[in-house]
C-alpha cells in the first residue's frame, strides 16, 4: 500500500560550523571537527539531510574539586593535570575535540590569574591536536580577564569560546574576532533570549556563522524536559527559516551531571538504585542520548563509559 | 479527528426529511460537526453510516490495552510530534526480556527481579511495565507462558514467529490478554487467526513500511484493531526514521494502517547500550521497548528520561508548598526559603544535600513559577513569605531567627525584617552557591548555638 507524503517542507539549512584549524590554516590541530548543516531533524534522511554528525567534547577543567569520586577514580591521577587529562580523553577515550572550562579562576575556588589560565590553555593545545572548546569559570567579571588572555594563547586556533551572555558579550565579541576564534552564546532555556542574544551579537557585526548555541543544559531528572523542548523549537524555528535560530546546539551534559545525587551517590545513600559506577556514566550518556534525538550537535562528557557508551551509540546511529 | 461539513453530509440519507428537526440533511451535518448535535439524532442513519462515522472521528492513534483488570499497560492515543504542541499522553513502556535460554528456575528468578523493579524518585513512582516471554524455542510454550505470567506482577509480551508455538503460549494465558511480538509477512495469517480467537492484541512487522501497512490492513479486515506497530534496532536510526514516519501519517493524514503505537525490540549485548538505544526510541516515538537487562543502574536513567519527556510542558511543574527538612536539620540548623516551582526547589533541596549540612527548606506557593517569574508575576511578595513561614510554623523548628533568602530576592530583606522577627541573610542567584554559602555560615559560626 502506499503510504501518504508525509515531508515537512523546511525552507532553511542549520549553518555548519567549523572548530579548530590546521597548520595550513595558521592552526596547529591535526584536525577539525565540523557540526551543523543539517536541513531537517536528526535521521529522517526521507527529507533532508545532516551532513555531520554529534561530537563528544571531553570534559576537562582545572578545578575538579566540585566532581565526584565516581568520575575522579574513573579518569585516574591524569585528572589534577589539564593537559595530561586532555590527552587521555583523546587517546584513550577517543573524543572528538576538548572541552576545557577554566572552573579554578572562580574568585572562590583558586582564583588564578589570568597568566595562569593562558598557560593551561597552551599546556592542552599542546598536549592534543584536537579542536579546543574554551570556557571561563562563570564570574562575569573575572571571565572578562582571563578570557581574552586565554583567547589570545590559542590565536589561530579556531577555538570555540564561550560563554557569550548579554552581560558580557561584548568582550567576547572582541575577542574572537580579533583571534579568529568561534563563539557560544548562552541563553537560559528560553528560546526568546537565545534569539535575542543572536541578534545582539549580529548587530555587533558577529557572523552567526561561527556561533554555537548554548541554552544552558539540564541533566537528566532536572529539567531535562525544559531543555530538551527548547532545543527541538530551536532546531524547529531554524529550520523554518529563522536565520538567527540556524545554528548548532552545544550541551555540557559532564558539568550538570555530576551535581546530582542520582549520578554522584552511591547504593548506600540512594538503596535500589544500583551500582553507582554505571549508573553515574549512564545517568550522563542516556542525557546525551536523549539531547542528540532533540538536535544537540556538540556534547560534552566526561566519565570515560559515559564517553564509550555514547560513542558507540553515534557509530550505530550513523551508519 | 474531526470530521469535515462535507465528509459528515456523505454519510447522511441526504433525504431532507426534516425529522431531525432541521430543515436539511446538510443543515443537520453543520450541527454534527459543531458538536451540538449527535450522528444518532439522525433518525435515519444507517447502523453501517454510523459505524463509517465513529471510525472516521476516532483518534488518529488508537490505545492500545495490554493485559486485564487493575493489571493493565496503556500505549498509543498521542496526539502530537513535538511535545510543546500539547504532551505526550501514555509514557513508553520498558518490556524486559525472558531469553527462551532460561530455564524455568531462572526465568522466575528473573521475573522477581523485574516485579521489584520500582523506583521512587521526586515523589513519583517509575516502573519495568511488561515482561517479554520469548516462546519459539521452548519445548512447551504453554506451560512456559502459564508459569511466567502466574509469577509476573506486570502484564505480558509473548515473543516468537512460529504460529503453533504462539498458539500454544497465547491460549494457555490469553485470559490475560498478553501483547504477540510479532506477526510477519510469513506468518501473517495465522497470527491474525491467533490474536482474533484470544482476542489479545498483535504487533504487525513487514519488510517495508508499504508491506506493514498491508498486514495492518490484513489484520483490520479480520476485525483486529488492538495492533502495534513493530520495529528493531538492527538500524537505529532507519527506526527512528520509520518512527516518525508512521507517526507523522498517523497524526497528520490520519493514515489508519499506521494509526497505532510502536513497540522497538532492542536486542544489544551491552546493558549501556541497550539504555541509550531505549532512551532515543522513548523519546521518539515507541511506546514499548524490549531490553533485556534488569539492572537498576540501567534501567532507572531510561525510566527518568521518559518521565521526563512524558510531563505535561502546559502545566507548570509544582512542589508542595510546606517546610522540606533535608538531612536531620536541628534548633539551630539554617532555614531558607524558596519557591514551589519543582526544578527551583529540586535545585536548591540536591544543593543543600551536597552540602552535607542539613537545613529547613520553606516552601512558598508561587503557583509553580520560578523566583524571577513569580516576583515578575506578583505570585511571591514580603507578605506571602512571612504569612507562608508562619503556617509552616518555622519559628518552632528552630530556636535563631535566621532567615536565607534567594539572592534574586535580595529586595526583601529590609521589610521582611521590618515586618517579622526574622533576620535576613541575602542567598545566592544560583543555586550552585548554596553549599559554599552554608560553609561559610558554618564557618563563621552563625547558627551556633
Amino acid at each position: 500500500m502506499k503510504i501518504p507524503d508525509v515531508n515537512e517542507k523546511w525552507i532553511n539549512k542549520i549553518s555548519e560550523v567549523t572548530i579548530g584549524a590546521t597548520r595550513a590554516q595558521g592552526g596547529t590541530r591535526a584536525r577539525t571537527v565540523t557540526v551543523g548543516g543539517g536541513s531537517t531533524f536528526p535521521f529522517l534522511s526521507f527529507e533532508g539531510e545532516n551532513p555531520n554528525k554529534p561530537v563528544i567534547a571531553g570534559y576537562v577543567t582545572d578545578d575538579v574539586s566540585d566532581l565526584p569520586d565516581v568520575v575522579k577514580n574513573a579518569i585516574g591521577n591524569e585528572i589534577n593535570l589539564p593537559h595530561e587529562w586532555a590527552k587521555k580523553c583523546v587517546e584513550e577515550y577517543g573524543v572528538d575535540l576538548i572541552s576545557l572550562k577554566l572552573l579554578g579562576a572562580g574568585p572562590a575556588k583558586k582564583d588564578s590569574s589570568p597568566a595562569e589560565c593562558a598557560k593551561i590553555v597552551e599546556s592542552v593545545l599542546k598536549a592534543v591536536d584536537v579542536p579546543l572548546i574554551i570556557w571561563g569559570c562563570g564570574d562575569d567579571e573575572k571571565d572578562n580577564l582571563i578570557l581574552p588572555e586565554c583567547s589570545q594563547a590559542a590565536r589561530g586556533e579556531n577555538c570555540l569560546i564561550g560563554s557569550a551572555k548579554e552581560s558580557n558579550y561584548k568582550t567576547l565579541v572582541a575577542i574572537c574576532k580579533a583571534d579568529k576564534h568561534k563563539l557560544i552564546a548562552e541563553a537560559p532555556v528560553d528560546i526568546n533570549l537565545g534569539k535575542q542574544m543572536s541578534i545582539l551579537l549580529s548587530d555587533a557585526e558577529f557572523d552567526l556563522r561561527d556561533v554555537i548555541m548554548f541554552q544552558s543544559t539540564a541533566a537528566l531528572g532536572y529539567g531535562l524536559d525544559y531543555v530538551y523542548t527548547i532545543l527541538e523549537r530551536a532546531r524547529i524555528s531554524g529550520l523554518k527559516g529563522d536565520k538567527m535560530m540556524a545554528v548548532p546546539q552545544i550541551c555540557d551534559i559532564a558539568s550538570e551531571t555530576w551535581r546530582v545525587k542520582e549520578a554522584a551517590a552511591d547504593e548506600e545513600a540512594l538503596p535500589g538504585f544500583g551500582d553507582v559506577e554505571k549508573r553515574g556514566p549512564l545517568w550522563e550518556a542516556v542525557c546525551a542520548q536523549v539531547y542528540i534525538q532533540s538536535a544537540a550537535d556538540i556534547l560534552i562528557l566526561a566519565h570515560p563509559l559515559a564517553i564509550k557508551t555514547v560513542k558507540e551509540t553515534i557509530k550505530r546511529f550513523f551508519v | 479527528m474531526a470530521l469535515t461539513i462535507m465528509e459528515v453530509y456523505k454519510i447522511l440519507p441526504k433525504s431532507n426529511c426534516k425529522e431531525c428537526g432541521f430543515p436539511t440533511c446538510m443543515a443537520f451535518a453543520m450541527q454534527v460537526t459543531a458538536m451540538t448535535k449527535n450522528l444518532e439524532d439522525c433518525p435515519k442513519i444507517s447502523s453501517e453510516a454510523q459505524e463509517k462515522f465513529s471510525e472516521a472521528s476516532a483518534a488518529p492513534m488508537k490505545l492500545v490495552k495490554v493485559g486485564t483488570g487493575n493489571n493493565v499497560f496503556e500505549f498509543g492515543q498521542e496526539t502530537v510530534m513535538f511535545r510543546h504542541e500539547k504532551k505526550f499522553y501514555n509514557p513508553c513502556g520498558i518490556a524486559v526480556r525472558i531469553p527462551a535460554s532460561l530455564s524455568d528456575e531462572e526465568m522466575l528468578k528473573k521475573i522477581d527481579k523485574i516485579n521489584k523493579s520500582e523506583f521512587f524518585r521526586v515523589g513519583k513512582k517509575l516502573k519495568v511495565s511488561l515482561t517479554a516471554v520469548e516462546v519459539d524455542n521452548c519445548s512447551q510454550p504453554d506451560a512456559r507462558a502459564r508459569l511466567a505470567s502466574e509469577r509476573s506482577s506486570v502484564p505480558l509480551v509473548l515473543i516468537g514467529t512460529n504460529p503453533s508455538k504462539m498458539n500454544l503460549a497465547v491460549d494457555a494465558i490469553k485470559a490475560k490478554k498478553p501483547l504477540i511480538y510479532k506477526a510477519t509477512p510469513e506468518n501473517i495469517d495465522s497470527f491474525i487467526d491467533i490474536a482474533a480467537q484470544a482476542q489479545v492484541p498483535l504487533a504487525i512487522c513487514g519488510n517495508s513500511l508499504e508491506e506493514t501497512a498491508d498486514l495492518v490492513d490484513k489484520a483490520r479486515n479480520k476485525k483486529i484493531d488492538q495492533i502495534a506497530l513493530a520495529f528493531d534496532s538492527k538500524n537505529p536510526a532507519e527506526t527512528i526514521k520509520n518512527l516518525t514516519i508512521t507517526r507523522r501519517a498517523a497524526l497528520t493524514k490520519n493514515f489508519r494502517s499506521f494509526g497505532y503505537p510502536a513497540i522497538v525490540n532492542i536486542e544489544e549485548q551491552d546493558e549501556e547500550i541497550q539504555s541509550a538505544l531505549a532512551s532515543a526510541f522513548a523519546v521518539k516515538y515507541a511506546g514499548i521497548v524490549i531490553v533485556d537487562t534488569t539492572s537498576p543502574e540501567a534501567l532507572l536513567p531510561v525510566l527518568t528520561a521518559i518521565g521526563n519527556i512524558y510531563t505535561d510542558p502546559q502545566v507548570p511543574n509544582a512542589v508542595e508548598s510546606k517546610l522540606y527538612e533535608i538531612g536531620s536539620p536541628n534548633e539551630n540548623s539554617p532555614v531558607m526559603f524558596t519557591t514551589n516551582f519543582s526544578l527551583t526547589y529540586f535545585s536548591v533541596a540536591g544543593e543543600v544535600e551536597r552540602s552535607k549540612i542539613p537545613a529547613y527548606i520553606c516552601v512558598v506557593d508561587t503557583e509553580g513559577l520560578g523566583v524571577l517569574n513569580s516576583y515578575a508575576g506578583d505570585k511571591i511578595s514580603v507578605d506571602k513569605v512571612v504569612k507562608t513561614m508562619k503556617e509552616q510554623k518555622v519559628a518552632e523548628k528552630v530556636k535563631h531567627r535566621k532567615l536565607i533568602i534567594p539572592g534574586l530576592l535580595a529586595i526583601f530583606k529590609g521589610e521582611i525584617e521590618d515586618i517579622s522577627e526574622w533576620k535576613v541573610i541575602v542567598g545566592t542567584e544560583n543555586a550552585r552557591g548554596i553549599p559554599a554559602l552554608l560553609h561559610q555560615l558554618k564557618d563563621k559560626g552563625t547558627y551556633d548555638a
